[in-house]
Parts: C-alpha cells; sequence; structure tokens
C-alpha cells in the first residue's frame, strides 16, 4: 500500500521537479497537474526533465484560475489517473508545486498506514468558519458568479448585489449541506473513488461550475457524503492572512517549521534555498511518531493578523497613520495630568515622583519650552524640548513622550499659562488620559508674585477665562479621559482624599497609604487677595466659595496639617 | 442638502484628480524635453532581465558612497542601476562605468531645473523601468525593510505584488556619529554605520497632504538640531522609494510623493499597521562639512536656497548631532519593535 501524490504546478517548475524527485524517491507514484496556461516549451521541458522517475504521470490540462472551477476539474481529472494508474495506492494527498514536505515521507506513509480508513480533510459549515473575506459565506453557494473576482471586481459586485436584490437563490442539490476548508487535502481510495464515480456527479459538478471558490468546497463538501471517517484537518500547513492570501515560507521560518511537526507546508519561496536544502536533504533524520502540531506555530501567525489590522495603538508612523476616531486609542499607555497642583503644593512635582515612582514633568506645554522632568532638554527618542517643534504639532508630542517611554508611566502638569489650546481636546478624549484639575489654582503664583494689582487683574481674568473653556471641554460628552474637577475651596478643605484616590488609581506601589503629604503653599490672605479682585471689577469664581474671613495680618491658623491617611 | 453638498464634493474631487492629471502629464512632457540633456556613457540596459529589480539615481561626486551602495543594493536584490552621473569629478564617472549592472548617461546640466534630477531620471525610467520594480534612491540612502537580511527584494515585491501594492513607503533616518562629524574619517566600501551609528527614535512628526495624500513626515536631529526655530522647513522624512513601476507614472518631488496620487498611499488609515522600511541615510559622514561649503555655493539642492543658508552654516560648523537619547543602531528588529518601520502582516 502507498500513498499516491497528486501535484497541481503553475509555476517555479525546478523546484516542482525537487519535490517531485523527493517524493518518487520514497516511492509515492505521482500524477502532475500543470496549468494549462504555462507555455508548452517550459511545459515540455519539465515532462522530460522528470522522464527518469518511473511512477510519474502527467494529467490532462486545465486552466486554473484563482476561485475558479478549473482547479477542481484539474484535481479531478488526476484523482482519477491516479487511482486508474496505481492499483496499489491507499490514500491520495493532493499537494502543490510549492508544497514542501517536513518531515521524511516515510513518517507520512506510516502515519497513514496506521489510519487506513481516514480521511485528512478541513471540512465545515459554513456557519462555523470564520475566514470567509469579502462577506460570501453562505451566499457562495446560493448565488452564481460570472465574473472573475480577480479581474472583474466591479462586475462581481454588482451581480452579487443585484441577486441580492432580486431574492435570486440557488437551489443546492440533493440535499448537500455544503462544507468548506483548506483546498489541500488526503483522501482515501474509498472515498475519492466513491466520488469522481457518483452517478450523480455530473448534477454536483455542475452545480459547484458556479459556485464561488469550489475548490475549497467541492470534495469538502461531497467526501461528507461518503467517507467512513473524517479527520476535519488538513496534513498540509498553510496560513493565511487576513484577505485570505497564503503566507509564504521563507529561509528564516526555517526553526518555525520544524517546530510544527506539520508533514507538508505551503507555500514555500521558490528562492528559500535554505528550507529546501534542510528538508529535502536531510531524510534521515530519527523518525519520530508526534502528531502535528500546526498550533505551536498559530500564536504567530495570529499577532500578524493583529498587527496588520489593528496595528500598535499610539504608533503614528509611515505606514500606520489612523484617521480620526480609528486610532484605537490615541496614545499608548495611560498617563496623568495635573492641573492647579502644582501651584497649590510647593513640592508637588518631587512629592509625586517619590509617592507613585512615575515620571514627572513640569509643565509640558508651558509657553518656553517643555519642562520634561529634572530638567531635561531632551527626552527618550530624542524629543526636543524646543517650545515651537512642540507646537509645530503638539499631538504628535504627546503621543511620541507616551510612546517613547512605554513601560514607565508619565505624569505631568498643565494650566490655563500653557499652551493647550492645540492639545485639550485631544487629552480630553483619551481614555489613557487621567486628568486631575483644582480649578482656580493658577491664582495662588498670583498672590504670590510681586505684580502690580492692575496686571494681576488683568492676568487673573485671562486665565480664568481660558480655564473655564478648558473645563467646558472637560466636562463635554466627547471626553473619554477619567477626569476629576475640584474647585480650590473644594480642595483644601480635605486634600488628602482625592490626592489617595488619584494615586491609588496611578497604583504603582504604596498599598498602604499615604507616608508623607505635599506641603501646601501658605495661603493666608489669600481670600482678601480675592476679595482685593472682586473690589476691582474682576469676578474670580473658579476657586470656588473661599474663606475671605481672616485679614491680611492673620495668622495661618486653619492651614490644613500634614496628616497620614490610613 | 447632504445630498447637494455630496454632489459638490464628488464634482470638486473630479475637478482636482483632473488638475492632477495633466499635472502628472506636464512632468512626464518635462522630462521627454530634458532627455537630450542625457549622453549615454554606458548603455547596458539590454542586459535587463525581464523581472529585474532596478534601482535608479542621479550622483554627483559620491566616490565614497558607492562602493558600499551597490554592495548593500545588489545583495538586497536590485538587478540593474540606472544612473544619472551630474558632472562628477571625482572618478565617479569611471567607476561607476566600470560597473558591469550599471548603466550610465551623464550631464552637466542644472539639478535643480531638472527637479533635482528627477526630469532626468523620469525619462530613464520611462524607456527602462516600465513593469519593473524601481527603487529610487539617492547615493546616501541605504534602503532597507524588515527581514532584509534574510529576505531578498524579490520575496517583498512579491509579496506586495500579491496583495494588490504598487508602491512602499519608508521613513528616512538620519544616522550620525557620537561626537563631531569630521572626527570620523571614513574610506570608501567601509560600513558607514559603524561610525553613524546613532539616530532620533521618536521625535517625528507627521500630516497627511490634502492634495497628494502622502504623509508629510518631518523631525530627526535636523528638525531637532537645526529647524528648532522654524520646524515648518525641517527637511521631509517620508520617501515612496519602492514602486513597481509604469511608464506613466512620475515623481512629484524627491521621491517623496507620486502621481498618480494613490500610489502615495503607502499606509494605513484605518488603525493597522502596513508593511514599510526604512532609508537609512549616510549624509553625515565627515565628508558633510566639506559638501555643504560647496552645495551653500551652487545653490542646487533647495528651489529656495536662500532659506536654507543657516543650515548650511550649521552643517559646514562640523556639528555635533548626538544627546543623551539618541539611540544606537542594532539592525532592523529594533527599528520595527520602536515603530520605525513596520513588517505589517509579513511574518
Amino acid at each position: 500500500m502507498s500513498v499516491g501524490i497528486i501535484m497541481l504546478v503553475h509555476t517555479a517548475f525546478d523546484r516542482a521537479e525537487q519535490v517531485a524527485r523527493h517524493w518518487s524517491a520514497a516511492g509515492c507514484p505521482l500524477v502532475i497537474h500543470a496549468d494549462k496556461s504555462v507555455p508548452p516549451k517550459t511545459y515540455k521541458a519539465f515532462v522530460n526533465a522528470l522522464s527518469d522517475l518511473p511512477d510519474v504521470r502527467f494529467s490532462a490540462r486545465h486552466r486554473c484560475e484563482w476561485g475558479t472551477w478549473g482547479l477542481v476539474a484539474a484535481t479531478q481529472s488526476a484523482a482519477q489517473l491516479m487511482l486508474d494508474e496505481f492499483e496499489d495506492v491507499r490514500h491520495v494527498y493532493l499537494a502543490s508545486g510549492s508544497c514542501l514536505p517536513l518531515r521524511p515521507v516515510q513518517e507520512l506513509i506510516d502515519y497513514l498506514a496506521e489510519r487506513p480508513q481516514t480521511d485528512f480533510i478541513e471540512s465545515a459549515t459554513t456557519a462555523d468558519v470564520p475566514w470567509t473575506i469579502g462577506g460570501l459565506d453562505h451566499e457562495r453557494f446560493t448565488l452564481r458568479f460570472p465574473f472573475s473576482w480577480r479581474k472583474h471586481r466591479y462586475l462581481f459586485d454588482r451581480a452579487v448585489a443585484f441577486q441580492r436584490a432580486i431574492g435570486y437563490r440557488r437551489r443546492i442539490p440533493n440535499g448537500l449541506v455544503p462544507h468548506m476548508g483548506s483546498q489541500w487535502w488526503c483522501l482515501t481510495r474509498q472515498t475519492l473513488s466513491a466520488i469522481l464515480s457518483d452517478p450523480d456527479r455530473k448534477v454536483y459538478d455542475d452545480y459547484f461550475k458556479q459556485v464561488w471558490i469550489p475548490d475549497e468546497s467541492y470534495f469538502q463538501t461531497l467526501a461528507r457524503q461518503y467517507s467512513l471517517q473524517i479527520e476535519s484537518r488538513s496534513l498540509t500547513l498553510s496560513k493565511f492572512d487576513y484577505q485570505g492570501k497564503p503566507h509564504i515560507f521563507y529561509d528564516d521560518h526555517l526553526q518555525l517549521l520544524r517546530r510544527s511537526d506539520c508533514f507538508v507546508a505551503r507555500k514555500i519561496w521558490p528562492f528559500a534555498n535554505r528550507l529546501y536544502d534542510a528538508f529535502l536533504t536531510d531524510s534521515a533524520g530519527a523518525m519520530k511518531r508526534t502528531e502535528p502540531n500546526p498550533g505551536k506555530i498559530d500564536r504567530i501567525f495570529a499577532k500578524a493578523v493583529e498587527r496588520r489590522t489593528r496595528g500598535r495603538p499610539g504608533l503614528y508612523m509611515q505606514s500606520r497613520f489612523p484617521v480620526e476616531g480609528r486610532e484605537n486609542g490615541l496614545t499608548c499607555a495611560q498617563y496623568s495630568v495635573f492641573e492647579g497642583f502644582s501651584d497649590l503644593f510647593e513640592n508637588f512635582e518631587a512629592w509625586l515622583a517619590r509617592v507613585t515612582g512615575t515620571r514627572v514633568h513640569g509643565h509640558l506645554f508651558a509657553p518656553e519650552r517643555a519642562e520634561f522632568s529634572d530638567g531635561q532638554t531632551v527626552m527618550n527618542g530624542a524629543l526636543s524640548d524646543s517650545a515651537a517643534l512642540r507646537d509645530y504639532n503638539p499631538r504628535a508630542f504627546l503621543t511620541s513622550l507616551i510612546w517613547n517611554t512605554r513601560g514607565e508611566r508619565q505624569c505631568f502638569q498643565m494650566g490655563p499659562r500653557d499652551e493647550i489650546k492645540d492639545i485639550e481636546w485631544d487629552i480630553a478624549k483619551d481614555s489613557n488620559a487621567q486628568i486631575s484639575v483644582i480649578t482656580g489654582a493658577w491664582a495662588v503664583p498670583l498672590f504670590k508674585s510681586n505684580r502690580n494689582f492692575a496686571d494681576l487683574r488683568q492676568e487673573a481674568a485671562r486665565l480664568q477665562q481660558i480655564e473655564s473653556q478648558h473645563l467646558n471641554v472637560l466636562r463635554s460628552p466627547w471626553a473619554k479621559a477619567r477626569i476629576r474637577i475640584w474647585t480650590m475651596a473644594e480642595f483644601i478643605e480635605a486634600p488628602m482624599e482625592p490626592l489617595q484616590t488619584i494615586i491609588d488609581e496611578i497604583g504603582q506601589q504604596n498599598m498602604r497609604g499615604l507616608a508623607e503629604v505635599p506641603r501646601m503653599a501658605d495661603l493666608s490672605g489669600f481670600g482678601q487677595f480675592l476679595q482685593n479682585l472682586k473690589n476691582q471689577g474682576m469676578h474670580p469664581y473658579l476657586m470656588g466659595d473661599f474663606p475671605v474671613a481672616h485679614g491680611p495680618h492673620d495668622t495661618p491658623q486653619n492651614k490644613p496639617k500634614p496628616y497620614l491617611v490610613q | 442638502m447632504g445630498r447637494r453638498q455630496a454632489g459638490i464634493e464628488w464634482m470638486s474631487n473630479a475637478a482636482f484628480a483632473y488638475r492632477l492629471r495633466w499635472k502628472r502629464r506636464r512632468l512626464l512632457y518635462r522630462a521627454l524635453r530634458k532627455r537630450r540633456q542625457l549622453a549615454p556613457v554606458a548603455d547596458r540596459t539590454d542586459r535587463i532581465a525581464p523581472d529585474a529589480i532596478l534601482g535608479a539615481m542621479t550622483v554627483r561626486n559620491e566616490m565614497l558612497r558607492l562602493p558600499f551602495f551597490l554592495d548593500h543594493h545588489r545583495r538586497l536584490g536590485v538587478g540593474h542601476f540606472l544612473v544619472v552621473d551630474n558632472g562628477s569629478d571625482d572618478g565617479t564617472r569611471a567607476y561607476l562605468a566600470a560597473q558591469p549592472d550599471v548603466s550610465l548617461w551623464s550631464t552637466t546640466q542644472s539639478y535643480k531645473l531638472s527637479r533635482f534630477g528627477m526630469d532626468w531620471l523620469t525619462w530613464l525610467m520611462i524607456r527602462h523601468a516600465h513593469g519593473h520594480w524601481c527603487l529610487t534612491l539617492d547615493a546616501d540612502e541605504i534602503f532597507i525593510y524588515p527581514h532584509h537580511d534574510t529576505r531578498p527584494l524579490p520575496a517583498l515585491t512579491e509579496w506586495l505584488e500579491a496583495r494588490g501594492r504598487r508602491s512602499f513607503g519608508a521613513l528616512m533616518l538620519d544616522m550620525y556619529p557620537k561626537g563631531r562629524v569630521q572626527d570620523h574619517p571614513y574610506k570608501p566600501g567601509d560600513d558607514p554605520f559603524r561610525h553613524l551609528c546613532w539616530f532620533d527614535g521618536g521625535n517625528y512628526t507627521i500630516r497627511k497632504k490634502p492634495d497628494l495624500h502622502n504623509l508629510w513626515i518631518q523631525g530627526g536631529p535636523r528638525a531637532r538640531c537645526f529647524f528648532a526655530d522654524r520646524p515648518r522647513r525641517a527637511p521631509t522624512m517620508g520617501k515612496v522609494p519602492l514602486v513597481k513601476w509604469n511608464r506613466r507614472f512620475v515623481y512629484v518631488s524627491s521621491t517623496h510623493s507620486l502621481l498618480p496620487r494613490r500610489l502615495n498611499r503607502v499606509y494605513d488609515e484605518s488603525g493597522g499597521e502596513a508593511l514599510s522600511g526604512v532609508l537609512l541615510h549616510t549624509k553625515f559622514l565627515d565628508v558633510v562639512v566639506e559638501k555643504s561649503a560647496e552645495e551653500k555655493q551652487r545653490r542646487e539642492h533647495f528651489a529656495n536656497s536662500a532659506l536654507y543658508e543657516t543650515y548650511y552654516d550649521s552643517l559646514i560648523g562640523n556639528p555635533d548631532l548626538w544627546c543623551a537619547h539618541s539611540t544606537r543602531y542594532l539592525g532592523w528588529r529594533q527599528l520595527e519593535a520602536m515603530g520605525l518601520m513596520s513588517r505589517g502582516g509579513w511574518v
């Protein structure tokens, strides 16, 4: 008993010959089908080259365009020839010219000899397969496809749309249940001959000639009618990308292919010398009895699909530039924005860095320069602190910073003095952002400054207007960031609770509460300062209801004392 | 109302597409007129195999870079180079004429008036590159892509073609030494990246150009060091160097963009990553100082050269581009992991 190989060839004839010799050397009879579109000269040379092999036949040639009946017709005539010519053959293995045996052929022969009744053909109903492309799954069996998908896509689509519109449906003959699967199968003589000599074969053939991609469904469907035992998997390792195009194996896949323990793989790049050398020569390797296990390498291909279709969130580069809304995350990691905190607390940045172990920057969008942590002038990725470069494309600046520092959480300060106009929406809409705002805290530096009151008043009015617009952004329904807003009055009432919440959310160390608190600025006289602004006709309201009670010379008696939160 | 607006938009798109078509024709005609400026030095185009991948470039005094350049791209699988020599006097011409896989033309006409060599190359590509994958480079650009060490160019082009892609995008990555550029002498044939092994890893900005739909990428050490005060003027770092050529195609400005504009869509807009590569830029070899002095005089490299005087002055001043956050080059896998190129779905 032996295994017969059907080989469908249309290109790379030198490799096909090499593989044919390999099969033949192991005692497998071959039937080779060459695409009709192959020039006669090439075909003749190929036939001649293999003329010294005893058990090689060439079957009647058909034109094999992708997704058409030709491939099935070619397989049928080759299979018929195989069954007629080689009585010994019990299993017929369908392969292509770009298939490469990965394990010694004898292992395949032994494997099949142990399973004499088993048909290896991937065969699943349309409802169960996720891999259909073009949105056509069951419809490929109920519509007609007079136009080529490759060459006349427009007509193909129109024809489908038309049939859908008029509610056209074909009848599936004899109650067949359509199945689909990989076109590379290995069937027993019993099953294959039953399919080929079925009295209704003409009915089936006529039906499948109008099915889309029949080479993935003809044998897969009909095998279900006759097979005694179907193993619904292909012995040929083949991987497809998200467009349904086959992956190609190159020299650097050597280890990957070895690891799969599969008998045969396709498609192999014809110039992958190292693969052909490795797998076609060292057949004397130790006989393994392991099961093929393509699952071992599945993850790599699944990841490739993910990379191709979803990409790396937060990355913008020459081949990934999502339109707005399709970024799948504006930035690549979570970060925290603090507004007003460094105004209210004197040592906020140093404290935050100590408590959370994160990277804490100053005002990244300050008008003069990007205040990177520790006074650096460049950050990871050679990101410059130049305000002009930053403001040229603030979104790129932010996404680059977060991307470049993957693995280290970034925190930065923001406020109405900064160049926030072109970035505030991006941050507000970014679900990776954690924004904490103490409104009105920008007044503290004004209060502490030694400037003319007229200037202060003007600046206060400007900042208040900017912040109030900024708050509208943060409160808009489009804002996706985790946003917390306190008025300054609210915040200083009980500062530890909000701080604790924010720190917990950053969630880096420190599970036992804050051992140390930041030092709040001395606010004695601040109430009077606000009152003075009011007296000048400006209305500072973002700070909340601030105690105006004590005069300029009061001692700071109700300044909150540092305490521990347990 | 919405329907009417859509109609108007469609009309204006169609009108714009039509204008671009005429622009393309004008550029082709321009190339046709410029063909007389080219004198063949060594025409070996009859040796071009039907499926060969071609290289195309314009050079001037590149004797220093050519040996490594040719060696690298030959190894990748470029089958034949179409080269225009623009008045070299350092032996470039004789060297190229002696290469068996180079066809060489020469001219002493203006580089700038030839759209920085593009008119000449367009003509050569009309003649010889129709139906070939064609890699258009400068002599200081070393093309790499994911898996380039194990999979030659034909593997890449086959993969692209099977997925219906005709063009391939790359980021130009300025490579620089640690320390002043003149401190690192370079001999022809050496690996330029032994010293030029540093780059800026993540300070690039991208805009999509509304007209040609190409990505306008800027950034890198030149933006950081020389254009920090006027970022708009910083050099463009995005290119589309590899195209399955058709004689009706034309590069618009350097290899940054092409017409028809669908060729500029080398990126994914729905969140996924398309396959892309990198051009390692060897501009900052020690000779850059000397060359910049010459280029500043010749005024052949920018349409508006006066704006770039200070840029040239900085280069003439033997600059140090290195900073504490420069990244050391380790290979394509590193660039891929950093997101400076992507393997897309190419496992």
